[in-house]
């Protein structure tokens, strides 16, 4: 029983994180933060830093979740997720969702589509709020 | 100075505008990228020399030789991973800096210490290009062949940690130099027809640089990411001016004469100056945590380095460090043969490097000082594609070298080697410097023994002769008594042996 939040460090991430927060203290769950990185490049952007990773966990501390966090170097991060999802026993996925141009749409394929179209259990999509 | 002018004038047609700048941006870009070297772009460029005029090609070059150095500091310093074995140094303090938020002063002092230090050097070259010139054409050839194996043996001993490594790498690449025809008899050639003509250097300088780089990443695929350190604008304050001219001044002056010798490269004036700016600096307290000298001296050594690399080779045909080995296939491959007529039979082309030097250095000072952060941007294109690009020029390059199929299988079989190298740790340069000059040291040996009947006596009959046999017995000792001294070496296996494998 937990719930897997597929996490960047960015807006979309973030978004993820605090929905996946609220709702694991609504079911009194545990948290798994999945930060995967592919390691192929040098610099990953969607790859966060030690400290910011620190950030998440003191904030998860003190908003009383029991969480981890898992950070791995994988081949394909919607696979990642997915295998994590599985071996918790996931009940719920959160991912950030973001608006694409057709041109990204047809050069990039998107981790949220694939972990919302495989997983086994719930999908929970959030946006980033609109201010 | 009117051949100076002359120079600009060929350096700053449009087209070779176009050529500089083209070579100072792919430069810098190979600097920034750890792995890819400008010995290795410039391997992979080789087949321009077919369709593009020799001075356009070789001031592309030059602007990619002295990018490379500006590049390097920039992945040393948001990194900690140093792009360019010659800014392995720059790491030290330059990470430092950057972690206590002062990345723009470092990239900033690394920068305008690059082009202080490029200037003065190519100055310098400028005023001894033409003194050297006269000098070396009275060198006969037992000189030419002794002031060679100078150069093969303080290139492979000097440099690493391993002497034997070194060695096997050198004995390597001296062995494939031998493939091919001699008086009319096929030489380890091992049954193939085409390898009688000898194994293209251009073929070997991409497996090794490109082929062996690319199977080694392939190998080593998957890694945690690095931190890059964010960073705006770079700039200086007051005192960080008045803190960097001195070290760079100093930087050039060790850089330059390290260049210019045999053995030089940019590892060791690096080296030397960062430990000067220890000694001398006013803040030694700040060693170790980010002074801003320790940045400023050593990348104007690499740069002032560059420049002295480039008389070595326009002047006797040395070549130095990787790149220039490479340079000067490039020059091969157009039928010049650099050494002591190449200055006096080629001055146009000569002063419009020269000068093309100028322009780059300028250019680059233009192009690193505000796009410094955008450079940073290229550390996240995913290596697979990155590395496939590369093995396409390499395997066209190494194709259109004589449009032979069995050259991609010996591609691949180098390519192999090259592989094995970094594996076990061998350094590169030796072999590639050994595979350029063990033809030429032969040539000239054969010559010496021609002119004297046969009489070994002659290969110390010339006082330069004498002197460089001297030399190279002080190197040895030096190191004996070195070894005798300390049976146990100090620094463990370093970095520079590894980033020397990178280069």
């Amino acid at each position: 029983m937990s719930i897997v939040i597929a996490y960047s460090p960015d807006i979309y991430g973030r978004a993820a994180l605090d929905h996946g927060v609220a709702e694991a203290l609504l079911r009194e769950t545990r948290l798994v933060v999945v930060n995967a990185t592919r390691g192929d490049s040098l610099v990953d952007s969607h790859y966060a830093h030690e400290d910011e990773i620190q950030q998440v966990l003191n904030r998860l501390e003190a908003e009383g979740v029991d969480a981890k966090v898992r950070r791995d170097v994988v081949p394909d991060i919607a696979d990642a997720v997915l295998t994590v999802a599985e071996e918790e026993g996931a009940t719920l996925v959160v991912v950030g969702i973001r608006h694409r141009t057709p041109v990204g749409k047809m050069l990039l394929g998107s981790v949220a589509q694939r972990v919302i179209l495989d997983a086994d259990c719930p999908v929970l999509a959030v946006k980033p709020t609109k201010r | 100075m009117d051949l100076l002018l002359e120079g600009f004038s060929t350096a700053l047609t449009p087209t070779n505008l176009l050529f500089a700048v083209l070579g100072v941006l792919l430069g810098t870009a190979v600097g920034v990228l750890p792995g890819i070297g400008p010995a290795m772009t410039v391997a992979l460029l080789l087949p321009v020399t077919y369709s593009v005029p020799a001075d356009s090609a070789l001031i592309m070059f030059a602007g990619i030789y002295y990018g490379g150095m500006y590049g390097g500091s920039t992945t040393s310093i948001l990194l900690n991973t140093p792009g360019e074995s010659s800014s392995v140094i720059t790491a030290l303090e330059g990470n430092k800096m950057a972690k206590t938020g002062r990345a723009a002063q470092a990239l900033a002092t690394a920068a305008i210490g690059s082009f202080v230090a490029g200037t003065i050097g190519t100055v310098l070259l400028i005023l001894l290009a033409p003194k050297v010139g006269p000098l070396v054409v009275q060198l006969g050839a037992p000189s030419y062949f002794a002031i060679m194996l100078v150069a093969l043996v303080s290139v492979t001993v000097v440099l690493g940690s391993s002497k034997l490594r070194g060695f096997i790498a050198l004995f390597l690449g001296l062995a494939l130099g031998l493939v091919g025809m001699t008086s009319g008899q096929p030489r380890m050639t091992f049954g193939f027809a085409e390898l009688s003509d000898g194994i293209e250097i251009v073929v070997v300088a991409v497996a090794i640089f490109a082929l062996g780089e690319a199977l080694w990443v392939a190998a080593h695929l998957r890694h945690k990411p690095l931190e890059v350190i964010p960073v705006g604008q770079p700039w200086m304050s007051r005192s960080d001016w008045s803190r960097s001219w001195k070290p760079w001044l100093r930087g050039t002056a060790l850089g330059f004469p390290f260049g210019a010798l045999p053995a030089g490269g940019a590892e060791v004036p690096t080296f030397l100056s960062y430990v000067t700016e220890r000694r001398l600096s006013k803040h030694p307290e700040e060693f170790g945590k980010g002074a801003i000298e320790g940045v400023a001296g050593p990348e104007a050594a690499n740069n002032a380095s560059a420049a002295g690399t480039l008389l070595p080779m326009l002047a006797l045909g040395l070549p130095t460090t990787a790149t220039a080995a490479v340079i000067l296939v490039a020059f091969e491959s157009y039928g010049l043969q650099p050494g002591p007529q190449f200055m006096s039979q080629n001055e146009d082309l000569v002063w419009a490097l020269l000068a093309s030097l100028f322009v780059a250095n300028t250019l680059l000072l233009v192009l690193n000082l505000p796009l410094a952060p955008v450079w940073a941007k290229l550390l996240r294109i995913p290596r697979p594609y990155l590395y496939a690009g590369i093995l396409f020029f390499a395997t066209l390059g190494a194709y259109s070298a004589s449009t032979s199929p069995f050259d991609l299988g010996l591609l691949l079989v180098l390519g192999v080697l090259g592989f094995a190298m970094r594996r076990f740790g061998i350094p590169v340069l030796p072999l590639i410097i050994g595979v350029i000059l063990g033809p030429r040291l032969e040539e000239q040996l054969s010559e010496a023994l021609q002119i004297s009947r046969g009489d070994y006596s002659t290969l110390w009959g010339e006082p330069v002769a004498i002197i460089c046999y001297l030399l190279m017995g002080l190197l040895v000792a030096s190191l004996v008594v070195a070894r005798l001294r300390s049976p146990r070496p100090t620094t463990p296996t370093s970095v520079t042996e590894k980033d020397e494998v990178n280069t």
